[in-house]
């Protein structure tokens, strides 16, 4: 049964179609890596289901309800939870009010003892709980995005969409950052996620979903899409421009 | 427990006051608490949101008017109800149709309100009830007008500590960093943002309201004077507008500043306005509250850590 199912989706920008029907879906506990080149339209895609953006057709539906139309405040109590491209934390909030946001205003609505603890374990899970009560605005740039993480976290989510969250981080962060997912994963969360990091991707994603140009071309097993020869033509440029 | 009974220990002190002042001296104690009352509902919303509201002279002043229009028609408590709920009903028109506005926009939209509010009553009297100035005769002493100031200004920093508190005060501080974070955290953006809008709003029309027997005479130009919402924003910035005590810390010596300024030098007194203003967006940015803490800590290291 599918968990996230995304039907024909589009987005117009005036005269582009950034995304241009694409449909695919993703079972409960599922881990996808959304694959494409720059402009092909993943993020606008994540921005579509997070309801960042209104779709201009299409339906998506998470667990059966319907999102598509829903207030981004909406979708992200009905458990879905991002990370944005751009990291975004709020400096001027200290680290554990910067992820019980999520917990009091999220999918659960936890207050009091209950958000705090809530909080207090997704800054665990991404390694930050000595420093909680540090301002965010303090923070380096990989700890930014573990908080944007941890805040992800904290809305215990049922679907967790990260947009290049490996983007710029060292090798040592990076196998961190990878583990990490991996043990999201193996927790049990469906997670999409749109990342460039082709060693990442075959180490955490046994599917792919491949975007070119707004226009889904692959939905197979990563090895298989990595090899396939639309999804190099995609990424490398066809022939003409080679 | 200290931060409870040293506010209530003080405002003890603040109403048995006038027993022992001159009248100048209520004088001066009335305007200091209507700014402290202004700055505080002021930040209630602008602070914690930093939607710059220039639009505080519109409430005070519709505050002030609903007393002349309806003093002798109805009872004294009725008025100032009735006050409340039209500064309330006029902020959640305002807000549902213009907090989507952001920054320098909504800070020119706000001050474009406190003009409309003025024109249009002008306007009105002028055209339909054929008097521009009315009388406000009430049977109300000074010291009455203190005392519901006073009151009006402790409730309104004791709602504004409760909010800082609860779920709608956390939602405050999230918009006020990033928007778009609070939208996708699940934060209803319009619903939060117009509940502390109509609750500043109506704080604010009541301050007008309860000042208003002090004018005796009203007009549209007396009482939508833009200089109060000018004041109200420079008061809650030089104490700090994010903080509980901040806005009331610099609403007193600014007000006393300016009534000095004013009463000595009528005539050049706006500039010290202006320069005032220069000066604390460029030394006190965050408030004075903030810049003390800051220095503190600068003496001590080790006291922000004893803080967090």
């Amino acid at each position: 049964m599918s968990f996230l199912s995304i039907k024909g989706a589009v987005k117009q920008f005036g005269g582009l179609r950034a995304v241009d029907g694409v449909s695919f879906t993703l079972k409960k506990g599922e881990i996808v890596g959304l694959l494409g080149p720059n402009g092909s339209g993943k993020t606008t895609l994540i921005n579509l289901v997070s309801g960042a953006l209104p779709a201009t057709a299409g339906e998506i539906r998470l667990n059966g309800q319907r999102l598509t139309g829903l207030r981004r405040d909406r979708i992200a109590r009905a458990g879905v939870a991002r990370t944005f491209q751009l990291v975004r934390i709020l400096p001027s909030l200290s680290l554990i009010e910067n992820v019980k946001i999520t917990a009091v205003f999220g999918h659960n609505a936890h207050w009091g003892r209950a958000a705090e603890r809530v909080a207090r374990e997704a800054l665990e899970m991404v390694g930050l709980s000595d420093r909680a009560e540090a301002q965010a605005g303090d923070l380096t740039y990989i700890d930014q995005k573990r908080l944007e993480l941890a805040r992800a976290l904290a809305a215990e989510p049922e679907i967790l969409l990260l947009d290049e969250w490996l983007a710029g981080l060292n090798p040592t962060e990076l196998s961190e950052g990878i583990d990490l997912i991996r043990k999201l994963h193996q927790g049990g969360l469906t997670i999409l996620m749109v990342e460039h990091i082709i060693d990442a991707v075959r180490a955490l994603c046994p599917r792919v979903v491949v975007m070119n140009s707004g226009q889904l071309i692959a939905d197979e097993a990563t090895d298989a899409a990595l090899s396939d020869p639309s999804v190099i033509t995609a990424y490398l440029g066809g022939e003409v421009d080679a | 427990m200290i931060r409870i009974l040293l506010p209530l220990i003080g405002l003890a002190l603040l109403t048995v006051l006038p027993n022992y002042i001159s009248d100048y001296g209520l004088g001066l104690l009335i305007g200091a608490a209507t700014y402290v009352t202004l700055a505080s509902a002021w930040a209630l919303f602008s602070g914690q949101t930093h939607y710059i509201s220039l639009a505080t002279v519109a409430f005070y002043g519709t505050g002030a008017y609903t007393v002349a229009v309806l003093n002798e028609a109805l009872p004294y408590p009725a008025v100032l109800a009735c006050a409340a709920l039209i500064g309330g009903a006029m902020a959640l028109v305002v807000g549902l149709s213009t907090l989507r506005l952001q920054g320098v926009y909504f800070v020119i939209f706000s001050f474009g309100l406190a003009e409309l509010t003025r024109q249009l009553i002008t306007w009105y009297e002028v055209n339909v009830t054929g008097t521009l100035g009315r009388y406000i005769f009430l049977d109300i002493t000074t010291r009455q007008i203190y005392w519901q100031m006073l009151a009006l200004g402790a409730a309104t920093l004791a709602l504004t500590a409760w909010i800082n508190r609860s779920r709608l005060g956390l939602a405050l501080r999230v918009i006020g960093d990033d928007e778009t974070v609070a939208a996708h955290s699940g934060i209803n953006l319009a619903r939060t943002k117009l509940i502390a809008f109509v609750l500043s709003a109506m704080i604010l029309t009541l301050a007008g309201a309860i000042t208003s027997p002090r004018y005796v005479y009203v007009e549209p130009a007396i009482v939508f004077n833009p200089t109060v919402s000018f004041l109200t924003v420079i008061m809650a910035l030089l104490g700090g507008a994010n903080r509980l005590w901040g806005p009331a810390l610099g609403a007193v010596p600014l007000f006393l500043a300016f009534e000095y300024l004013s009463s000595n030098f009528p005539d050049t007194y706006p500039i010290f306005l202006g320069l005032l203003f220069i000066g604390v967006v460029f030394l006190v940015p965050n408030g004075l509250l903030a810049k003390l803490e800051t220095l503190t800590a600068r003496k001590a290291p080790q006291t922000k850590e004893a803080r967090t």
